[in-house]
């Protein structure tokens, strides 16, 4: 025998199939235990916020949601502002966000020069990967001094005195507030939405594309009239993604949000939002109410975002199919 | 035939949006980049890797955060790491076609992007309030939960792109199919499942919610996992929120090297990566 032979002798002799088999089903079982794992603390988390939650839920009932006091001292506690403040500062980081992604992906897609588009795509992938701290830090001394300074006097003088939207432009400019804080967050959600935008416009049959061409388009009603209608579903997936995020997003919310307990209507004044809430006032929870009123919390922020989430992966998981992908 | 003026001035504008999108979002990377580098670079000094964290009004170093945060991911690694291979080896291999794999493949998307101060109440829940007080090992408990999703879905992406024929070979030799899996799938998926789990780590390396509430922080000098450990995100988020001057020196010099640390990790994989799949 060559001496190769010997080395490929583990491969081409076939294994003791008593101990062979016995090691492949340890080896499944490790393997399923573990993705059994991913399930149990996905239930894991649901259930321990439930249970850390339940005093305050039982105690306050739906006024838990529908209540505007922080009381710490009187033990009342209402989430509507951490709420409203959570639900006010993902719109404001969305409606900046979707269309600032929408284009990148189509600058990506269709304009850049070829050789430019993977670097320009790992910068704004790059927008992700900067941790939440160093967004929270540069928004508190850096974005919101700008802001007061700049912006906001801006806005209030020229939008302040609107039949409408007039009041959400009213007030003190401090530079932290609901504003700054959807500006931050617009920006963190940006390399989300378009990196799923770039990914499913890119995988637009060309055929599609060339017959638009051939009809006469522009490449604007290239955009408009194929490739978003046929991306549609996948497009609202991202968006519900970026939502995911933004709404869960704690950090960079938590240093520019300004931790106030009052409800506003102007968006230049400070506000809460639920994870903010959660990391500026957990460790100071001195009575079993206060802490379970933050777990509650944590369980409502956990229930919306896993709702959120879930329409995200079912609306991206339809144009999956339809492009004939499989995960 | 020339196409009319609208529809002409509607394509101009549409591709001026579309550049200015992204002029606006490498805009704020820069901006965000530049003031890090600047605020941290002014921050610097010799005795930041030597001095632990001063009391306010004293000058220091953050040698006590950034030994608690390297343990922490360490540990971290150590413990999802190996969970998430192997939990997307039951996806991609043994468990493919299951419905208990489809269930899982779908809910660890939502558990990858889910709020990561939710994990830190959770592992509070589980961990800190059995044992009764914070600790470096909760705070790692806390980071390979976040870390596991991200190695779950890297990994069975990783396995899934490697072709069916090999498997077929492997089978057709006799083997078993831990073999297949562990000698001949993992291997030619390695450098995939690695860049994964390096990813992670950096990931990890910043997240600051699932800390606030496991690790706490330390101002001193501690190597018991079993006591608040101190570690770099909480040192930055506590002293950037401080009214002292020396803190904010200390946060900017932190959140620098954080930084390089973070988006270093982030570009050598991608590099790496992108070189492995030209060979």
């Amino acid at each position: 025998m060559n001496p190769t032979a010997a080395s490929n002798g583990e491969l081409t002799a076939r294994a003791p199939a008593k101990s062979g088999e016995r090691v492949d089903r340890i080896f499944h079982l490790v393997t399923a235990a573990s993705a059994w794992l991913v399930l149990l603390l996905l239930g894991g988390v649901a259930v321990s916020m439930a249970i850390g939650g339940r005093l305050a839920f039982e105690t306050f009932g739906w006024r838990f949601v529908t209540g505007m006091d922080w009381d710490v001292v009187g033990a009342k506690f209402g989430a509507l502002v951490p709420i409203y403040g959570t639900l006010v500062t993902s719109a404001i980081a969305l409606i900046i966000a979707v269309p600032v992604s929408i284009g990148i992906a189509l600058f990506l897609t269709d304009i850049a020069p070829r050789w430019s588009r993977g670097p320009i795509a790992i910068a704004i992938e790059l927008l992700a990967a900067v941790p939440s701290i160093i967004y929270g830090m540069w928004g508190l001394f850096i974005l919101a001094p700008f802001m007061a300074a700049n912006v906001e006097p801006w806005l209030t003088e020229h939008l302040g005195d609107w039949a409408i939207i007039g009041p959400l432009f009213q007030g003190p400019p401090i530079g932290i507030g609901m504003l700054t804080a959807g500006i931050v967050l617009g920006i963190m959600v940006i390399p989300f939405i378009s990196s799923v935008a770039r990914d499913v416009f890119s995988a637009v049959p060309p055929a599609l594309r060339e017959s638009a061409v051939a009809l006469g388009s522009t490449r604007w009603e290239i955009l408009s009239r194929v490739t978003l209608p046929y991306t549609r579903s996948a497009i609202i997936g991202a968006v519900f993604l970026g939502l995911g995020r933004a709404l869960g997003e704690t950090m960079a919310v938590t240093f520019v949000l300004g931790n106030a307990h009052e409800l506003s209507a102007s968006l230049l004044m400070p506000s809460n939002s639920i994870a903010a809430a959660i990391a500026n006032e957990f460790t100071e929870a001195d009575t079993e109410l206060y802490r379970s009123s933050l777990i509650a919390l944590g369980f409502l922020l956990f229930i919306v975002t896993f709702i959120v989430l879930t329409i995200a992966k079912l609306l991206l998981l339809r144009i999956n199919r339809q492009l004939g992908r499989t995960s | 035939m020339a196409i009319p003026a609208r529809r002409r001035v509607a394509d101009v504008l549409a591709f001026a949006f579309a550049s200015f999108a992204t002029l606006f979002g490498l805009f704020w990377l820069a901006w965000i980049l530049w003031t890090t580098f600047v605020q941290g670079a002014a921050a610097l000094t010799p005795t930041l890797f030597t001095q632990m964290t001063p009391p306010p009004g004293a000058s220091g170093g953050l040698l006590n955060a950034f030994y608690g945060s390297a343990v922490m991911i360490l540990l971290g690694l150590l413990i999802g790491a190996p969970l998430g291979v192997a939990a997307g080896t039951y996806l991609a291999e043994h468990g493919r076609y299951s419905r208990v794999a489809a269930i899982v493949s779908f809910v660890n998307d939502i558990l990858l992007s889910a709020p990561s101060i939710v994990i830190g109440l959770f592992v509070y829940e589980i961990v800190v309030r059995t044992q009764g007080h914070f600790s470096g090992f909760a705070g790692a408990i806390a980071l390979a939960i976040i870390l596991l999703p991200i190695v779950v879905r890297t990994t069975e992406e990783a396995l899934r792109l490697v072709p069916d024929q090999m498997r077929e070979a492997g089978f057709s030799l006799g083997l078993p199919r831990w073999r297949v899996t562990s000698r001949i799938i993992y291997k030619a998926a390695l450098s995939a499942i690695l860049t994964g789990i390096l990813l992670g780590a950096a990931r990890i390396a910043g997240e600051t919610a699932p800390l606030l509430f496991t690790a706490l922080n330390n101002q001193f000098w501690s190597a018991n996992l079993n006591a608040a450990l101190a570690n770099v995100p909480v040192v930055i988020f506590q002293y950037a929120m401080s009214p002292y001057d020396e803190w904010h020196t200390l946060a900017w010099a932190g959140a620098f090297v954080l930084t390089i640390f973070v988006l270093g990790l982030n570009l050598l994989v991608r590099l790496l990566a992108r070189r492995g799949m030209r060979k």
